[in-house]
């Protein structure tokens, strides 16, 4: 894609609203994120601070009471956000993919794993016979570890979390997608259980080249996964920039607190906290959504609304902390 | 800096807490054998921290110490008296010194009851105190807490978690205990909340001269908070031992693994690929022999047939393994 910030992903100023009977929660309020093809980005963040929400609104599923109110996605030369339901059937679990939180609740519990699986390979092979849907479905199977012969007749409710969770993978990848969202795909899993899952995405993506975007809340699980990150903090992204730079140079003041709060094993020294709490996104602060918590705020923090801006080149923050002389 | 520690507050001998399964009429009894034959003594102002797996009985056992579940086996003592068998009305006065927060903040308030009642609750069972007294007392405490006197007049669903957290806390601590049960006490919360949650139970320890029974399936926070650590593993404990030696020379494969298998907030550190293969199994029928033989990397074949006992590695530190991986310096 020419002219934009990724070549596979470019989602400018994207704005989602719900509108609910306490008013209108602003969960999403111009978020800035790219993706090149082969990469891997992971979007971390607390509770709250809309990192499904942007996955959904990659995939156009935004539904009622919320509501996409302003921004652009563009994904594979495509315009998503202006195109019809039918035209986004050729885009949603074929060329975008998605491996949700929670797998067992995921999957249909009334239907085989392995018709599962089959349904989604008969939708984007229409013309293939029922022997080559099984075919597949098997490789899929096998691809992620799994006993294919045995697996495909069970249930859902007969599959451990991460066994349910690398079905949800082979389905996922049945369809070969240019970009595979993962949202906290180990998270409900057992630490033994959230190492083989992880390992296993990140071997299937380097051996397919597949590009991802990892949404997570484990700090750990985003340092072994992705080659960059993206810092959300209540509907905004606050920093963007390589894995290495994030953890061992934040400069947002939350994403400082942030990496600072994460107990690490071997740690010595005290944990740092954040003062204050989340703000209620129905009545958000005006300007920075930060300032309120953060120790730097100047007059301009709780008026103007600091913009995405490189700092050093790869590095990006949104804060009025950094950039030119005259905006400080 | 360790606290002078005079003698254990809590001392369990061979407990077994076994749930039996509902079957046919006809069906063969089968039990579960939550937790099975675990014995430790938590030293008087340690925290104690257990780790392991869902499903390896961490919670049950949080739970049968304070006889909230009657154990099937075994014998608690509570600074050095036998509360196994005592007569609800005699345990009373152990229930006000053993409490217990919960996992989940969300659930484990009342949600239809005043901060003020679910607080004084307890305030007036135990100390048969006046309604100003009470009402004086959960101020106290919530200021303690860092939470204010306004609050008492709201429901649960007007906090967030974290300050539902230390509403769990607050009422567990205006009871003045000795000993609390933490379970997963900042599982449900995130990472920021978390560290804030930590450092005041680090704090109240201090202040309250308390001990604590944390249980967690996070390596990274029993190693923040923790003086020792018990790892469990299908109801089981497997290594025990001060929280220095469990971290820098595990001697129990498992420990092993759990330990290789944490992800680094750290993208310079790359973790040991050594991730274990299989899932926990079921604890209606464990494996015969060790417990852990059908994913552990270095199984012999005695493990297969021969339940190993639990030998002392060094100074407190205890394995329950044929073959620990490191040997004792004694």
């Amino acid at each position: 894609m020419e002219g934009y910030r990724g070549d596979l992903l470019d989602v400018s100023n994207l704005r989602v609203f719900f509108h609910t009977y306490r008013g209108t929660i602003k969960a999403l309020n111009g978020v800035e994120l790219w993706l090149n093809q082969g990469e891997r980005l992971g979007i971390v963040g607390e509770s709250g601070c809309g990192k499904s929400v942007t996955s959904l609104a990659f995939m156009q599923l935004i539904e009622q009471p919320g509501e996409m109110t302003g921004g652009r996605i563009m994904f594979d030369n495509k315009e998503l956000n202006t195109l019809t339901e039918k035209e986004l059937d050729s885009v949603r679990g074929k060329d975008m993919a998605t491996i949700f939180q929670e797998p067992v609740s995921a999957l249909n519990p009334v239907l085989k794993v392995g018709f599962q699986i089959g349904e989604n390979i008969k939708r984007i092979k229409p013309k293939a016979s029922k022997r080559e849907v099984r075919e597949e479905t098997a490789n899929m199977l096998e691809l992620v570890g799994l006993d294919s012969k045995r697996i495909s007749g069970f249930y859902p409710h007969e599959l451990s979390g991460g066994m349910a969770q690398r079905v949800m993978i082979a389905m996922a990848l049945s369809s070969s997608p240019k970009l595979l969202i993962a949202d906290e795909p180990t998270s409900a899993l057992d630490v033994t259980i959230q190492a083989q899952i992880l390992e296993l995405l990140e071997e299937l993506v380097e051996k397919m080249n597949y590009s991802a975007i990892l949404i997570t809340h484990d700090m750990g699980v985003a340092a072994e996964f992705c080659d960059k990150i993206a810092v959300m903090y209540a509907g905004n992204t606050v920093e963007y920039t390589t894995v290495e730079e994030i953890f061992n140079n934040p400069v947002h003041p939350y994403a400082k607190g942030l990496f600072k709060a994460v107990p690490k094993v071997g740690q010595t020294s005290e944990l740092e906290t954040i003062a204050g709490e989340v703000p209620d996104l129905v009545n958000p602060p005006s300007g920075c959504r930060f300032h309120p918590r953060c120790s730097h705020t100047k007059p301009i923090c709780k008026d103007g609304f600091p913009p995405l801006q490189e700092l050093s080149p790869g590095h990006f923050v949104a804060c009025y902390l950094y950039g030119d002389e005259d905006s400080k | 800096m360790k606290e002078i520690s005079t003698g254990n507050l809590l001392e369990l001998k061979g407990i077994k807490q076994y749930f039996p399964i509902k079957q046919g009429f006809l069906a063969p009894r089968r039990v579960v054998k939550a937790i099975d034959n675990v014995s430790f003594d938590i030293p008087k102002m340690s925290i104690f921290g257990v780790v392991g797996e869902s499903g390896s009985g961490k919670t049950t056992l949080g739970r049968t110490i304070l006889r909230l579940i009657e154990p099937t086996q075994g014998q608690i003592n509570y600074n050095a008296t036998d509360i196994t068998h005592l007569g609800s009305k005699e345990m009373l006065n152990f229930r006000r010194k053993m409490q217990i927060v919960a996992q989940d903040p969300y659930n484990s308030l009342h949600p239809r009851k005043l901060i003020k009642s679910i607080i004084g609750e307890g305030v007036k069972i135990h100390f048969k105190k006046k309604p100003e007294e009470v009402y004086l007392d959960v101020k106290n405490i919530l200021q303690a807490l860092g939470l204010k006197e306004e609050h008492m007049f709201r429901y649960p669903h007007e906090f967030s978690g974290g300050q539902r957290q230390r509403i769990s806390v607050a009422r567990s601590l205006v009871l003045r205990p000795e000993f609390l049960v933490l379970d997963e006490p900042t599982s449900a919360l995130d990472v920021s909340v978390q560290a804030v949650i930590l450092k005041l139970l680090k704090q109240l320890k201090k202040d309250f001269s308390l001990t604590y029974l944390f249980i967690t399936h996070d390596l990274a926070v029993i190693d923040y908070i923790a003086d020792y650590v018990a790892v469990m593993y299908l109801g089981q404990i497997m290594e025990i031992g001060p929280k220095s030696k469990i971290f820098n020379s595990p001697a129990y494969p498992y420990t092993k693994s759990l330990l290789d298998s944490i992800l680094h907030p750290d993208p310079g550190k790359k973790r040991n690929r050594k991730t274990l293969k299989g899932e926990i199994p079921s604890p209606i029928n464990p494996p015969s022999g060790c417990r852990f033989h059908t994913r552990c990397p270095c199984v012999k074949e005695i493990c297969r047939t021969q339940e190993p006992e639990m030998t002392k590695i060094n100074e407190n530190h205890f394995a329950k393994c044929h073959f620990p991986l490191v040997a004792g310096t004694e």
